[in-house]
């Protein structure tokens, strides 16, 4: 391991901006990135459950029905 | 005979491929997680102090795959929107649109990490050569065809639209890889190359090959999200997305 400390580690040698604002980007993105998916993906759902109703199907419907293979 | 043909186009329908996609997406999210706990441990704790960058260096774990990533995934997309243009198969043009925002995000998060390596090493964000130029560009082609696909109603003439720009925007892809060696340049040339043996400590290739490998089962995994999203959006006058259940 080339670190002899925690905070050694943190300061990345002087390059601590530039280290840690990179690698920070990347995980914030590739974190928001798919919790807007699913946050998209219930958007969806809720919407196709409110045309269901409107189209007057009465039957127990949850969009987890879309989860299960069909 | 023909009844094996009618097999490999199974999947081609969006009904039979968005529970595949459900059943696989979790299994490519969770390969990603790990394969990027044990890239992040190999790159930040295991490999050596570069000799000419110090700490700065580490940058590479994410610069590289995410460069990579923005360049594959481009030609992937472009693959897809070229056999749905071919053979008017429509899950391959929800699978090219569906490619598109995760390489716009990698193109960016490849200029933006480019851009904190930049400054400590060369003294500046951003200079106007040939890598980061055409790295833009592909950026602006990722920009270009998700523009072109939301500004058009029709969802075929949207997708035959995207195929056109995807496909003539492939081009840039081998000048982004081939810049360095074509132009005089501020970046470095290939990390890995075919025909070298790496410049690099071991330790350091292997922590950027398991980081590029956690971000393509990122991708993957994002992307089939994204084309279930895509399928129930289309498909949702259909008997099956309205019949859905069991």
């Amino acid at each position: 391991m080339p670190w002899h400390s925690v905070g050694e580690f943190f300061a990345m040698g002087g390059y601590a901006p530039y280290v840690w604002g990179s690698f920070g980007a990347c995980a914030l993105a590739m974190s928001v990135e798919p919790w807007l998916l699913r946050h998209r993906r219930r958007q969806i759902l809720r919407s196709l459950q409110r045309q269901r109703v409107a189209d007057g199907v009465s039957v127990s419907w949850s969009p987890a029905h879309l989860e299960s293979p069909r | 005979m023909p009844r094996q043909h009618f097999r490999s186009f199974h999947y081609a329908a969006p009904a039979t491929f968005y529970p595949l996609a459900g059943r696989l997406q979790p299994l490519f999210m969770a390969l990603a997680v790990v394969l990027a706990a044990i890239g992040l441990w190999i790159g930040l704790l295991v490999a050596p102090t570069d000799a000419q960058q110090g700490e700065g260096y580490r940058i590479i774990f994410v610069h590289v795959p995410a460069s990579w990533m923005s360049m594959f995934i481009y030609c992937v997309m472009a693959f897809w929107a070229a056999v749905g243009l071919a053979f008017n198969i429509r899950l391959a043009a929800m699978m090219a649109s569906a490619l598109a925002p995760t390489g716009a995000l990698f193109a960016a998060l490849s200029l933006l990490t480019g851009a904190l390596w930049g400054k400590p090493m060369w003294g500046t964000w951003w200079v106007w050569d040939a890598r980061l130029t055409s790295e833009l560009i592909l950026f602006f082609l990722y920009i270009g065809f998700i523009a072109l696909q939301s500004a058009i109603d029709d969802p075929r003439r949207a997708d035959k639209a995207g195929a056109i720009l995807a496909l003539v925007g492939v081009v840039n892809v081998p000048i982004i890889y081939f810049s360095v060696r074509w132009w005089n340049t501020l970046h470095q040339g290939a990390s890995v190359s075919m025909t070298q043996s790496p410049s690099m400590a071991r330790t350091m290739l292997w922590a950027m090959l398991v980081m590029a490998l956690a971000f393509w089962m990122y991708s993957i995994a994002v992307a089939l999200a994204r084309v279930r999203n895509i399928i129930l959006e289309r498909e949702r006058q259909t008997e099956w997305v309205r019949h859905a259940m069991a």
